[in-house]
């Protein structure tokens, strides 16, 4: 499994997605049942004022991330009190090594992993694979993905990509699973070989959703309850978490955990809430021996001093990627790497360098269905809009257009050019007219408006002379 | 976002005309149906001559500089103007949404620039929540089942929705009934469509699809844009359904 940034082949990819009709039909149907489910989850049936709830949200993550190293520097005093340790790391690769380095002053060998989109970004079990160990994906979507040595397509639903037919052959193939498409037996079959996993573990890696400042907890939601076995069960416990986890209050997070699960599966909550304070206690029945948190920086301080610092009060939800138009054609993969959709499009290029993933800011209608669905109101299409300009400050566009443009805006500052060109446009597309009165090939780069939909030709008279000839006239 | 009332008043103002350069060239008949409905009203409509675009094309690829060198044109064409009314939310939302943004700290232009937002209005708007209008007096030569295209930035931009319904539930000779999925895009923005063709086109086909299995004959919306995008994917799919323009349904000019 390699997660190697393939931001720039957006369009290409995109295109076969778009032809791949099991894609269609599993994309289909996960975003749209996702979709049907936020909005009962958040209709007034189930919440009182969706709107308040939204503010008070983002005004929750806004502030945490003002307060950001305060809140980190309280967090880790209260959770190292209680016996944790916290260990920071500036990028990936420091990341990894800390894991590592723990993993070798236990003596581990095998380990059992939570989902988490952290130790995707940093590419972790690739790093562990590298180091000589053993790492098994407990969340059922996560080890499918594993075992088909693919990555997740989805920030919530990691095998949206994926019809339940296909998850058949892949444990059929990899594991000897006698054939079966009902989801029960396939779940059961997983459980029955992950149960084993967790108990021979002797290290457990989760994500966070949440860092909670006023106490020093970790907290993940999760329905599968995997997430607490390998928090529980093996004797070290390590947690990935981006610094932005951070919130300030136990009244924030309840403010955050009302909204995160009705946005991104349509629960009211989801089936645990678990929240991870430190190891055990010597009057614990059960718990790790060790606990460590890293705290994964990852270019996310340096965004936080620019204008995209928003984008860091992203809950990955997944809200916007499910009401995506272009998201539900083209899937997560299509986007390059490890965040996709509308936040994938803007915080990839912000982690990665825009110029390593320069489609992904034009991956957009700029329909604003993203910013709607945003449980706290991130202006999405405002922000792909900046990265184009960044784009096009640091000449990354192609030089066609950027000669189109400029003639564009010459001729639109003028109105006797903009008459001309009209003019001269009316002649050319009515001269290009199919016999139903339509254009059906175009020349150049409006071949491509072509290729896919018919043009209607120019008026025989602009509105601009039929008004001269309504003034002369009256 | 500007709200409606947080902005001057246009009760008996003179309303200028942004007709916006695609119904300019492409649509003419849209401008006519626009300035017909409102004269109907009582309302006196003049066209500033030296209007061209509002700058989208090239502020929505990047190109800001360049976007806000046209959008100086539109301050220079309306900057005269009491109201400026458009049929078009796309265009009024470039100008209302990002004009202010566009021209930030610009010492000279700054104050125009955000005079001239705050007294742009789409049509619907400027009916029901400027004008206090809810039925135009129109009515359709023929019958029809109609459906609403909610067009993104009118929707999501200015958030218009109500509006083109409560006009439209006056239009005699109209039902209207429910397009599934009237909220979704349609694929077009602007560049998008060209520069994605096949992206763009996929979600063309999943809109087409929507309206194939619509009951109206016509579906309805706001912006030309759209509407170009969604009949040529029509067109090409050789359905018998069209797409047409707001203003044309309440002028009653659509046979």
């Amino acid at each position: 499994m390699s997660l190697e940034l393939k931001a720039n082949a957006f369009q290409e990819t995109a295109i076969s997605a778009i032809g791949d009709i099991q894609l269609q039909t599993a994309l289909d149907r996960g975003t749209t049942n996702s979709v049907n489910g936020r909005i009962r989850a958040m209709s007034e049936a189930e919440v009182t004022d969706a709107a308040a709830l939204r503010a008070q949200a983002r005004a929750a993550k806004l502030r945490a991330l003002r307060k950001l190293p305060d809140l980190l520097e309280q967090f880790e005093a209260k959770v190292t009190a209680r016996g944790a340790t916290v260990l920071w790391a500036e990028d990936a690769a420091e990341c990894n090594r800390h894991v590592i380095d723990i993993a070798r002053r236990h003596a581990v060998k095998s380990i059992v992993k939570g989902k988490s989109m952290a130790t995707e970004e940093t590419n972790l079990n690739h790093a562990l694979e590298e180091a000589g160990l053993k790492v098994v994906e407990t969340d059922l979507g996560e080890y499918i993905v594993q075992l088909a040595g693919e990555t997740p397509s989805h920030i919530v639903m990691p095998i949206i990509h994926k019809t339940r037919e296909q998850v058949r052959d892949i444990f059929v193939d990899r594991l000897g699973m006698a054939p079966s498409d009902s989801p029960e037996e396939m779940t059961k079959f997983a459980r029955g070989i992950l149960r084993q996993e967790f108990l021979n573990a002797d290290m457990g890696i989760n994500g966070a959703n949440f860092l909670l400042a006023e106490t020093g907890h970790a907290v993940i939601v999760t329905n599968e309850g995997n997430g607490r076995m390998c928090s529980s069960l093996p004797r070290v416990h390590v947690i990935v978490a981006g610094i932005e986890k951070i919130v300030e209050s136990v009244e924030d997070f309840g403010t955050l955990v009302q909204l995160l699960p009705r946005s991104g599966t349509g629960q009211r909550l989801t089936v645990y809430v678990h929240m991870m304070g430190g190891p055990a206690r010597p009057t614990d029945p059960d718990g790790p021996e060790h606990m460590y948190i890293i705290l994964l920086d990852n270019g996310r301080s340096r965004i936080r001093e620019t204008d995209y610092a928003e984008s860091l009060a992203c809950i990955r939800c997944g809200a916007c990627l499910n009401i995506c138009p272009v998201y539900q054609n083209v899937g997560g993969h299509a986007y390059g790497w490890v965040y996709s959709g509308p936040i994938g499009a803007v915080v990839t290029p912000l982690l990665n360098g825009i110029h390593n993933a320069a489609p992904l800011p034009h991956a957009s209608s700029l329909c604003g269905a993203c910013k709607s669905a945003c449980p706290v109101d991130i202006n999405i299409p405002d922000m792909l809009l900046r990265l184009r300009g960044d784009l096009v400050k640091e000449g990354n566009t192609p030089r066609t257009l950027t000669a189109g443009i400029k003639a564009w805006a010459t001729t639109m500052q003028s109105p006797r050019l903009y008459a001309l060109a009209g003019g001269a446009a009316k002649v050319a597309t009515r001269l290009a007219r199919g016999k139903d009165g339509m254009v059906h090939t175009l020349p150049g780069l409006l071949g491509n408006w072509t290729q896919q939909r018919d043009f209607p030709p120019f008026a025989p008279k602009s509105f601009h002379q039929l008004w001269k000839e309504r003034q002369s006239g009256s | 976002m500007t709200t409606p009332h947080e902005r001057p008043s246009v009760q008996g103002k003179r309303a200028s005309l942004f007709v916006t350069c695609i119904v300019d060239m492409i649509y003419p008949h849209t401008g006519m149906s626009t300035v017909e409905i409102l004269e109907r009203l009582g309302v006196s409509v003049d066209f500033p001559e030296a209007q061209t675009c509002c700058g989208q094309m090239g502020f929505n690829a990047g190109y800001r500089d360049e976007a806000k060198a046209v959008a100086k044109q539109f301050i220079r064409a309306f900057g005269d103007s009491e109201v400026i009314v458009s049929p078009s939310g796309s265009c009024v939302a470039m100008v209302r949404d990002y004009y202010p943004q566009l021209f930030r700290d610009d010492a000279e232009w700054e104050d125009r620039a955000l005079a001239v937002a705050a007294r742009t209005w789409e049509l619907s708007e400027y009916l029901v929540d400027g004008l206090g209008i809810t039925d135009v007096g129109s009515k359709l030569p023929a019958p029809h089942t109609a459906a609403i295209h909610d067009a993104c930035h009118g929707l999501r931009g200015l958030g218009l929705k109500q509006q083109a319904r409560t006009l439209l539930s006056h239009v005699g000779n109209l039902t209207l009934i429910d397009l599934n999925g009237a909220d979704q895009c349609c694929g077009f923005g602007g560049l998008f469509a060209v520069k994605m063709p096949e992206v763009s086109g996929a979600m063309l086909r999943d809109k087409v699809t929507n309206i194939t299995a619509c009951a109206a004959d016509l579906i309805i919306t706001g912006d030309a844009s759209c509407l170009t995008q969604m009949n040529g994917g029509l067109h090409r799919a050789q359905s018998g359904k069209r797409v047409v323009h707001l203003a044309d349904v309440l002028a009653g000019k659509v046979e």
